[in-house]
């Protein structure tokens, strides 16, 4: 398997002649830094690859969760319409942040994540991409904040809102109820299908983080159990007494076996459901994406036809304007 | 197996890159070959592969080890395990192969070496534990709770009501005349029963009664109550039937068999007990009546009782006993049975403990099988969807493997419910033996009673015996007798001489209540062994026994599914 080559031709093993591109990424060796509240976890990011602009065959930088936010932001403003992977989210509970359970799970997710992105055609090009995998740490956490500064917002931004806003109140003040969407049958199947799906595997992530929590308790029990029928086994004595010690002995051997089957089952069933739910979270974005570029669209339509027909009035002679063009649509 | 025979695989291979889902970033085995063999990845996409190559399953058998040395008490085990180093999950002989509808005796008598006679069949769960190794049986059933009126004594219109209840006993034993017999019982029989037998039985591990519950008698629902009561009526006259002696006691009999409201001695609460120690307590202080404990009431415990006056003494001889500086006359000098009291309660405290964390387990156990239901339900209900709103043939051929994984799910939290079932029928032998602790503690306190009798009839003797001495030297000094000492000479004498017949009864009763506890604790020690190794056998071979019921059901899902597996 390890081998074999993929539809798309574009990925295979290092040790493959390098004529074929490759692009490989790792995200390995969590390292907490910091002290007290400033404290975060640094993570390696090891690039192997032959692409022309990169500088390979490796290198290696560090980074920390936000910067990989900030990736995911930029491909998802630049490349609309393709599903960006998803991102582990934040630690609910801030008891947990630095828990070596929960610091692996992310590192899985950080390391699936930017796989993701290295196998895809299109992401794999993205520049964003490139100095996220190369730049130096300053260069990073320049671009970081910059980008996620309180001026984040551009000037079209704000000009967009605020027309999100006219046309808001001028449908209520028409009478328009529902707000604009595509009449698209298959489209529309495809919507209720990805969010029904959503549903479903929140169920289901449900269901596997409890089967995780089971585990452990019955592993719990059955350690506890065990000490009892030692402590019992030592007061009877002869061979009851041993009876009950081997009792004992066993039962905390297969507690022992139960914590490192919760453990797997954790990592390797629960996360990845947990990761299903988060992607189809994503297609979710895209498809809110979707619809607000078709929405503007068509407002930009409606604002077209109007000043059409006020140009009619004003008698001057009809120029064809050119169709306004949004580069905004994505795949079908 | 997947891979190379399921042409929908192949079909779906060639298909999804055409298809417009081609942005799917999705994992999926078909479509992206990631050479990178980084752990997180690799696992990641393939669960199943833990599962397949692991070479000691995390749910494989536990193997108990065998000693060299073969106790007696331990039988051969019938079912050998040839060990499980290799990776079977299938071990014939199979432990399954003995568990597969609920745990009966007979089974458990095949495991029994000890030669199992008592046809208690559905009764109890413990067995062929008479070493007397008669065939006899008792059998009682209570059934039947009927609501009855107070027919007298109703000052109040529509009267008293109270539940009775049906108790039926089969049995072979000649002395109860008959085969089978019924009658009407009501609560308040019962407790006149377990009086009785404790004042009769001293000494003895009396199985204790039901309590009265006179709190959830008002509170809970009538039904269920009832219902509870009834449970636990049988449960408290199924062992006193096993009991060698008890069973064959007159109370118990009477009990059984006779209809009709039990005779009971007048006024047995202890508020009218009391009062008529106080009626009688100032003619004993006044020399009116005898203040001499006679000897038919020495054989029960001064507590209790309506002799207010020998309470206080014993209380007096208690305390001196405590906090005076000179021994009581007579100790418990048994130092086996000191160390066997010391034993018994440490025991007890292991029974507890253990009882506590077996109560945990057995949910920790039930919580489990409905967890890996309700998963299994959730991917049934997943793949029901993705059959309906499948836009291409790939998610149908995935959604039939993950039906495998649901229904396997579902397989299992079935298995792990019945394991529960049976787990709680063996390890329920703990709480029994903790009920029983509760009679070795009442036979306990008899035997320290009676003593405390002893001690104060003595130390009385001794008082008496030196007035006596004083008058006596006193007397002979006056010439020619003194007639009103000589007199309290003579009475003083007749107390002793009554004394004495009491002193030797109750150190009579004593002995035999020291012989009693000695018997008891023999039988016990017997009882228990056998009770306990029966728990744990069973306990154990059910354990072993649904384990390789839910790995074969998990190995069959990760066969079906090994297309899957990734060989990292």
């Amino acid at each position: 398997m390890e081998q074999q080559r993929s539809v798309s031709g574009l990925l295979q093993s290092p040790r493959s002649p390098s004529s074929q591109p490759y692009l490989s990424v790792s995200v390995t060796d969590p390292v907490k830094l910091g002290n007290g509240v400033q404290a975060y976890v640094s993570y390696r990011v090891i690039t192997k690859t032959n692409f022309p602009d990169y500088q390979g065959p490796e290198k290696i930088v560090i980074r920390r969760y936000i910067d990989f936010i900030w990736l995911r932001d930029r491909l998802f403003e630049k490349y609309k319409g393709i599903f960006i992977p998803p991102l582990p989210e934040k630690s609910a509970v801030e008891k947990f942040r630095f828990s070596a359970e929960f610091i692996e799970m992310r590192r899985q997710a950080l390391d699936v994540f930017v796989n993701r992105i290295a196998s895809h055609n299109l992401l794999q090009q993205s520049e964003d991409l490139r100095t996220f995998l190369q730049a130096d740490e300053e260069t990073m956490e320049r671009l970081r904040s910059y980008e996620n500064g309180i001026f984040k917002k551009k000037p079209a931004d704000l000009i967009q809102i605020f027309k999100d806003v006219q046309s808001k109140v001028s449908d209520v003040v028409l009478g328009k109820e529902k707000p604009v969407e595509e009449s698209n049958l298959e489209y529309e199947k495809l919507k209720h299908y990805v969010f029904e799906l959503e549903n479903h595997l929140a169920e289901a992530q449900k269901h596997a983080y409890r089967l995780v929590k089971r585990h452990r308790e019955l592993g719990q029990s059955l350690s506890d159990f065990g000490k009892a029928a030692k402590l019992l086994g030592a007061c009877e004595g002869q061979a009851l007494g041993k009876a009950f010690s081997d009792l004992g002995a066993k039962s905390e051997a297969l507690s022992v076996k139960l914590q490192k089957e919760a453990h797997q089952l954790l990592m390797s069933f629960e996360e990845p459901l947990k990761d299903y739910v988060r992607a189809v979270q994503s297609i979710k974005a895209t498809i809110g994406d979707r619809a607000n570029a078709f929405r503007q669209q068509c407002e930009l339509d409606e604002t077209m036809k109007l000043k059409k027909i006020n140009l009619y009035a004003s008698g001057l002679p009809y120029i064809m304007p050119f169709p306004p063009c949004f580069a905004i649509f994505c795949c079908h | 197996m997947m891979g190379s025979e399921n042409p929908g695989f192949e079909e779906a291979h060639l298909l999804v890159p055409r298809e417009e889902m081609e942005n799917l970033v999705l994992d999926d085995p078909l479509t992206t070959n990631h050479p990178n063999n980084n752990n997180s990845y690799s696992s990641f996409r393939s669960a199943n592969s833990s599962i397949s190559e692991s070479t000691h399953h995390p749910l494989s058998p536990p193997v108990l080890s065998i000693p060299a040395d073969f106790d007696p008490l331990l039988s051969p085990p019938v079912y050998q395990n040839p060990n499980g180093s290799d990776n079977n999950y299938i071990e014939p002989p199979s432990y399954a192969d003995v568990i597969f509808s609920p745990f009966d005796d007979n089974s458990a008598n095949e495991i029994n070496l000890i030669d199992s006679t008592s046809q208690d069949q559905d009764s109890s769960i413990s067995l062929s534990r008479s070493s007397s190794s008669s065939s006899d049986y008792i059998k009682i059933t209570v059934s039947n709770p009927k609501k009855e009126q107070e027919t007298t004594n109703s000052l109040v219109p529509g009267g008293n009501t109270y539940y009775t209840y049906l108790i039926t006993t089969r049995t072979n034993i000649p002395d109860f005349g008959s085969p089978e017999f019924s009658v009407r019982r009501r609560f308040r029989d019962v407790v006149t029963l377990s009086d009785r037998l404790a004042e009769a039985y001293r000494g003895y591990f009396i199985p204790p009664r039901p309590d009265k519950n006179v709190v959830e008698s008002q509170v809970m629902q009538k039904q269920e109550f009832v219902e509870q009561r009834r449970v636990a009526l049988e449960k408290y006259l199924r062992r006193l039937a096993e009991h060698p002696v008890i069973r064959l006691s007159d109370e118990l009999k009477v009990f059984l068999q006779v209809e009709g409201r039990l005779p009971m001695p007048m006024n047995t609460d202890v508020a009218s007990r009391m009062l008529d120690g106080a009626v009688k307590l100032p003619k004993q202080l006044f020399g009116e009546s005898t203040s001499v404990v006679a000897p038919h009431e020495v054989v029960q415990p001064a507590k209790g009782g309506r002799d207010l006056l020998r309470l206080f003494k014993e209380l007096r001889q208690s305390v001196a006993n405590d906090w005076g500086g000179s021994k009581p006359p007579v100790v418990e000098e048994d130092k086996v049975f000191m160390e066997k009291k010391e034993w018994i309660h440490d025991l007890e405290q292991q029974i507890s403990n253990a009882s506590q964390q077996a109560e945990a387990l057995v949910k920790a156990q039930q919580d489990m099988g409905e967890t890996m239901g309700e998963l299994g339900l959730t991917f049934i209900k997943l793949t029901k969807f993705e059959n309906e709103e499948a836009m291409y043939n790939s998610q149908r051929v995935r959604a039939a493997d993950m039906k495998c994984l649901a229904t396997a799910a579902v397989k299992a939290s079935r298995f792990y419910r019945e394991l529960n079932v049976q787990t709680v029928k063996h390890l329920d032998t703990l709480h029994e033996y903790l009920g029983l602790m509760l009679a070795v503690h009442g036979a306990f306190v008899d035997r320290s009673s009676a003593l405390l009798t002893v001690q104060t009839l003595l130390s009385e003797l001794s008082t008496h015996h030196s007035r006596a001495e004083k008058l006596e030297a006193a007397s002979s000094k006056i010439f020619g007798g003194d007639k009103s000492r000589i007199h309290k000479i003579e009475e003083l004498k007749e107390t002793i001489r009554v004394t004495e017949d009491a002193k030797n009864v109750a150190i009579r009763e004593y002995e035999r209540i020291k012989e009693n506890n000695r018997c008891e604790l023999e039988r016990l020690d017997k009882e228990r062994r056998v009770d306990f190794l029966n728990m744990l056998k069973g306990f154990v071979v059910n354990q072993v026994g649904y384990a390789e019921k839910i790995s074969d059901v998990w190995a069959k899902v990760a066969e079906e599914t090994s297309g899957y597996a990734r060989n990292s």
